[in-house]
């Protein structure tokens, strides 16, 4: 027996196609770059599909994110549309940036999405600053700043933490642990065991939970987000999760073994396992869930289409939106 | 004579100084075994291991520091920043440590630190991944800034900026990664503050910088079927900046455009150009000074917004007729 949640078996088969979705997406995009159809970078986050999810599972349409270079399942989670995200993705018009933006900056303010980032752990101060207008104006939301492994070396990253700390903002730092930077490995570049750990140096409770376990992540979540509602400042989460994929287009994986790849893979599916789970407490069937594959693979081929079918930019909008 | 890339070139530079001195060694975030974002470091820490290819956290205040103050006590550091855009993060060190330690102190400390800064747009990695800004650095007093333009003079200005005592800002440009140019097999070093002059012409000067001197001589190469000679300046060191060879060849031609990737206002070409306008060349000249650079943008992420976003060969080749008139 799997264990007790208590989400409605509506909520569980959202939670698993809004992991699907991300998955497909990832699957989709990296094809159009292969293609050549997507030009420069990304980052994709195949097998970390259940931390975005988890941590959007409490959150309103007025709470808000921060995400980072490995930002689609975030601004999916968040809301932000297929088609839009696809649109951006092949630098189009119709994308969220109107093609400006690409893969690293993709924003979407009406779900509250402010914003993918290039820079490791800019997000952190700046979701920060978001939960302080929250707090200023009395706004009740709440800011979740998703961040790296790699970016808790960063200086913003413990100024950030300690800000929100004395100001007791409402905040929750949403730390993806999923083991490596680029490709220094998180055991060589701090000397703790748990990320975890550091939320103790600014007074702020943490906790370290299994970033592949959908529900996990979603309960964590909403418990430090019930305490930023209540005023009682910030929360650190370390999520365990692992990137499938390189670090971006080019990487030989030099720095980790085939094996521990498999042992993810095959053994910490986060979309897999959830879905057994689901099947054995018969919230879904295995039809239901093969008509699911076929509604995001519909999905995916619909965005695709509007994205290749969308007009370039207009070369006058070059000048455009430099100046509020 | 070998023909080696400009990453390549560099790579050698560095490792020739490594295997010589001691003192010098390489840091920066993915230097080790991934061999750094664009593959530059591949195979160094193999050979020097991981004491001298330091592998660092994503840190940049603190490996910017932590360079400064190695250099202060008698080590030689080469810091990768793995792309230009990041050196916001470590601009306290560059700029109030590093460039200020030797004079604050009364000339008691040196800072024998090298900076490599992958810049430049082109190649989609959209607005915080494609910045030009040597121009901010080249205006803080005790930094050399240097922007090599091809293989041989990466190599040369590479070997230069290591055995120099002071601060130096080595920018790399993205796209010429690749480009491959020939590199004698027998070491050498080109002094900084020594431009090139990459091709001779009598109508017009251009002063470039990094790639714009590949679009510059690829648009001279086609002025010249039209009839004009356009002679092609590369400064190679922007502080310091050789400015006999820039007036010279204005004092030769009597016009001159400036190209620079940078966004035209308060970019690096905008100091070149004054240096003109100030000096006794000015006299010679038949035509005002242009200067061609980037738009007052962000670098968009559509390839085709991207490219209009910087000087390109057609933009360089029309500049240069109304130069001349025509
Ligand atoms: C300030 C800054 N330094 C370095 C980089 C280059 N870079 C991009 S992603 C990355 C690794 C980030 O690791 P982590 O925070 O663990 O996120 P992950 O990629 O694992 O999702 C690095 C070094 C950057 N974009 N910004
Ligand atoms: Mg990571």
């Amino acid at each position: 027996m799997s264990k007790k949640t208590s989400y409605s078996p509506e909520q569980l088969k959202t939670m698993l196609y809004d992991m699907m979705i991300i998955r497909s997406f990832e699957e989709t995009v990296e094809k159009l770059f292969q293609q050549g159809k997507i030009h420069g970078t990304m980052h994709l986050c195949i097998g970390q599909e259940a931390t975005a999810v988890g941590a959007c599972v409490p959150l309103t349409n007025e709470d808000k994110i921060t995400s980072t270079h490995r930002g689609h399942g975030h601004s999916l989670a968040k809301g932000t549309g297929i088609k839009g995200m696809m649109a951006e993705l092949l630098g189009k018009e119709t994308g969220y940036c109107k093609g400006k933006g690409g893969s690293m900056h993709i924003a979407d303010m009406d779900v509250g999405n402010l914003g993918a980032n290039g820079i490791v752990a800019a997000g952190l101060p700046l979701a920060t600053g978001a939960a302080l207008t929250s707090k200023m104006k009395d706004l009740g939301y709440v800011v979740v700043s998703f961040f790296g492994d790699g970016a808790t070396n960063e200086g913003a990253f413990h100024e950030a933490l300690n800000l929100a700390s004395v100001w007791d903002l409402p905040v929750v730092f949403f730390c993806e642990n999923n083991l490596y930077g680029m490709s220094g490995s998180i055991k060589e570049m701090t000397n703790i065991d748990n990320i975890a750990d550091r939320g103790a140096a600014y007074g702020i409770p943490s906790e370290t939970i299994d970033g592949n376990d959908v529900l996990a992540v979603a309960e964590a979540t909403e418990r430090a987000v019930a305490r930023a509602r209540e005023g009682k400042g910030p929360t650190l989460i370390e999520a365990h999760t692992y990137r499938w994929r390189g670090h971006s287009r080019s990487d030989a994986r030099k720095y980790r073994t085939r094996e521990e790849e498999k042992e993810w893979r095959k053994m910490r599916d986060p979309i897999a396992s959830f879905k057994e789970k689901l099947v054995e407490d018969k919230v879904i069937t295995e039809d239901e869930y093969e008509d699911l594959v076929k509604k995001v693979q519909a999905e995916m081929d619909e965005a695709v289409e509007f994205a290749e079918n969308s007009k370039e930019p207009d070369l006058d909008t070059l000048m455009e939106d430099i100046f509020a | 004579m070998k023909e080696i890339t400009y990453l390549e070139a560099i790579r050698e530079s560095m490792s020739e100084e490594m295997r010589k001195d001691e003192d010098v060694f390489i840091m920066g975030e993915d230097i080790g075994i991934y061999g750094g974002a664009f593959g530059l470091t591949n195979g160094m820490i193999e050979e020097f291991g991981p004491e001298r290819v330091r592998n660092t956290p994503i840190s940049e205040a603190a490996i910017s520091g932590c360079a400064v103050g190695a250099a202060m006590t008698g080590m030689r550091p080469i810091l990768e920043i793995q792309f230009s855009d990041f050196i916001m993060i470590a601009m306290d060190n560059i700029v109030n440590q590093a460039a200020k330690s030797r004079y604050m102190f009364g000339g008691k400390a040196q800072v024998p630190v090298v900076i490599r800064l992958p810049g430049g747009s082109g190649a989609g990695f959209a607005a915080q991944h494609s910045q030009s800004l040597e121009a901010w650095m080249a205006h803080v007093p005790g930094l050399k800034v240097v922007q090599p333009s091809n293989a041989y003079d990466a190599k040369g200005l590479m070997k230069a900026a290591i055995r120099d005592n002071n601060p130096v800002l080595f920018y790399e440009h993205k796209l010429l990664y690749n480009t491959k140019g020939e590199v004698p097999e027998e070491e050498y070093e080109i002094p900084l503050g020594q431009a090139d002059i990459k091709k001779e012409g009598s109508d017009i000067t251009i002063v470039a910088t990094a790639v714009m001197v590949n679009r510059a001589l690829e648009a001279a190469a086609e002025l010249e079927k039209e009839g004009i000679s356009v002679e092609v300046i590369d400064p190679r060191t922007l502080v310091p900046l050789d400015t006999e060879t820039i007036l010279a060849s204005v004092k030769k031609t009597s016009r001159v455009l400036v190209v620079y990737e940078a966004v035209k206002r308060g970019g690096y070409g905008a100091e070149i150009a004054s240096m003109i306008a100030e000096s006794d060349v000015f006299d010679y000249l038949d035509a005002p000074i242009r200067r061609l650079g980037g738009l007052e943008t962000p670098i968009p992420y559509n390839p085709v917004l991207e490219k209009a976003a910087v000087p390109q060969v057609e933009d360089i080749v029309e500049e240069c007729k109304k130069l001349m008139n025509k």
